[in-house]
């Protein structure tokens, strides 16, 4: 089973001809930490205002490649990546791009709920601070608007001068939703998004995901196949090859890589047989 | 049935009564020495209390000392020296203290990260005196005075070790996602810092403040050697003089810093060796007050930052 000889040719063109246009386009993605190669060769095409679901055994760099969308890998010393990712065409690893930029179009959410100690109104209104709105009733709108979008507004309305930590873990992560669509991102990445969270509050999150994908792309790394069976469009199969580097070996439409897979790793995978 | 069952039942109950004996012996034992422990501490703050609280009343807070064997007077211009010494360290002591402190928990791992907390190390256990040494060489020398400038300075010496170290650990404990949570809406990494670090730290450092302030008013030695004790300290009557001259608000400021200043352990000092009696009571009064002053500083960040606290969560 050589590994580098199965990558890329399928997973590199579009996963369905004729579907939306491609929003992020990852080219001869690797990335290193220090001389450790973390993630080598990823080719993925990421159509817009669909869920692409990034699954895998742990530790295989599924974080990691999510975290260069944004290039929150910049945080981590000794990180150099390699390659190119294209949104809407323009490369975000390239040094003349601002990575202020790029996190505004590209939000993310993270593995557990992080809201600010600040109320829920500062909470959401923190990005768009950032961006000089100051006015009120500007900010009062956007406040409102993002958490409708997250489907938590009726939850929280008569509450939004209270501290961000005091509703429940779902509601918090639904808040961190709220503080990423705040500033209006194309793209949201989802680290694990549920995986801190209980069922009814998971299902909650994966209905407001389907909500969300009629305006924005989003890319969710997830642990759990049934979640990703249940709300991608598309599913990235990664896994580490002999020298420990993350590797893609699958990339389909959701249900071709969960019924018919091409890659045995794949189906084993899925199907349980390990991971 | 086997032997090691044999051997245990029968001397079961024996050895259940020496285990409860022992039990019993070392209980009242930790017990005893935890009531040990706790008499020093209470016999100080009751005799203080006994002793000091005879002579304290109202005069004792707003009036200036009367000279020596005459009754009555108070210790108002102790009680303005230590203010005037304490609000300048903490002028002296806190921006610097923050930045070396954000700076050494944001690069942990290089030479000067470990230099500033190998340094704040060392100096938290340099004896008090000698910071007085060499604020009186640094200061009091060079401008040919003593000065509560001098006495502000040395203290500031003092709390910088404190400050550093809470400061930067309370930054470490904030969680990285909260950081990572700010940079990902595309904040810049000092926004960051100031909008969510050191918020979401503030009480721990703030603690810090209280805690370094709280043992700098009580600190006599560097004081001898700085503000040296002055008990005609008036900063009412520095302001009158200094309106009548027609003197800018620097200009009194300055005035105020820039003279010997008398500060309450100073006064304490004195007083407990002089040979007139009612000073010597006066003496336990200041003990009280000194006691009261930095009781209520630790009470009073203790209750406000637990209402923060449960502010933040709710």
């Amino acid at each position: 089973m050589d590994m580098k000889m199965e990558i890329s040719e399928s997973v590199f063109k579009p996963a369905v001809e004729g579907d939306s246009p491609a929003k992020v386009e990852v080219r001869d993605l690797s990335v290193y930490y220090g001389k450790f190669r973390a993630l080598a060769d990823i080719n993925l095409l990421v159509h817009e205002k669909r869920i692409t679901a990034i699954i895998g055994p742990s530790g295989c760099g599924k974080s990691t490649l999510l975290r260069s969308f944004n290039r929150m890998n910049d945080l981590t010393p000794g990180c150099r990546m390699e390659g190119e990712i294209r949104l809407d065409g323009e490369n975000v690893l390239s040094s003349g791009m601002d990575v202020v930029n790029v996190r505004r179009r590209v939000g993310m959410v993270f593995q557990r709920p992080n809201p600010f100690p600040k109320s829920i109104f500062d909470n959401v209104a923190y990005g768009p601070r950032l961006y000089g709105i100051h006015n009120k009733l500007d900010l009062e709108g956007i406040v409102e608007h993002s958490l409708k979008s997250s489907a938590l507004w009726n939850e929280v309305k008569d509450k939004l001068n209270q501290s961000g930590l005091s509703i429940s873990g779902g509601q918090q992560q639904r808040l961190c939703i709220a503080r990423a669509l705040a500033v209006e991102p194309e793209v949201i990445l989802m680290d694990e998004p549920a995986s801190a969270l209980d069922p009814i509050s998971t299902l909650k999150i994966e209905e407001l995901m389907q909500e969300l994908k009629k305006n924005y792309t989003i890319v969710i790394v997830t642990h759990n196949m049934q979640q990703a069976a249940r709300v991608s469009d598309y599913t990235a199969m990664m896994m580490i090859d002999d020298a420990r580097a993350g590797r893609m070996i699958e990339y389909d439409a959701t249900n071709i890589i969960f019924t018919r897979p091409k890659d045995k790793r794949t189906e084993d995978y899925v199907t349980g047989r390990f991971g | 049935m086997s032997n090691f069952s044999e051997l245990m039942s029968r001397n079961r109950v024996t050895r259940a009564r020496q285990r409860k004996a022992a039990n019993a012996v070392m209980l009242t034992l930790t017990g005893l020495v935890t009531v040990l422990a706790l008499i020093p501490l209470f016999w100080i703050i009751g005799y203080v209390i006994i002793r000091g609280g005879k002579n304290i009343n109202l005069d004792f807070f707003i009036h200036m000392p009367t000279p020596m064997g005459v009754a009555g007077g108070g210790v108002l211009s102790a009680i303005e020296g230590t203010l005037v010494v304490t609000i300048l360290a903490a002028i002296f002591a806190i921006p610097p203290g923050v930045l070396a402190a954000f700076y050494a928990a944001r690069y942990p791992n290089t030479p000067l990260g470990v230099a500033l907390r190998f340094s704040t190390d060392v100096l938290s256990g340099v004896p008090s005196i000698v910071v007085g040494l060499f604020a009186y060489a640094v200061i009091v020398v060079p401008m040919k005075h003593y000065s509560g400038l001098a006495g502000g300075a040395a203290l500031a010496v003092l709390m910088l070790p404190t400050i550093i170290r809470t400061t930067e650990e309370m930054l470490k404990l904030v969680p990285g996602t909260l950081r990572e949570a700010s940079l990902g809406l595309g904040a810049p990494e000092w926004k960051t810092s100031l909008s969510v670090l050191f918020p979401a730290a503030s009480s721990g450092i703030i603690t810090g403040f209280l805690l370094a302030l709280a043992r700098a008013t009580g600190e006599t030695a560097p004081l001898l050697m700085t503000a040296l004790g002055n008990e005609r300290f008036d900063i009412a009557q520095i302001i009158r003089s200094g309106i009548r001259s027609h003197m800018n608000v620097l200009q009194i400021f300055w005035r105020i810093i820039n003279q010997p200043v008398d500060s309450l352990p100073l006064a304490l000092w004195k007083y407990a060796q002089q040979p007139y009696p009612e000073r010597v009571e006066q003496a336990w009064a200041v003990a009280l007050v000194l006691i009261l002053f930095v009781l209520i500083i630790n009470v009073t960040s203790r209750v406000w930052i637990q209402t923060r606290i449960r502010r933040m969560k709710g």
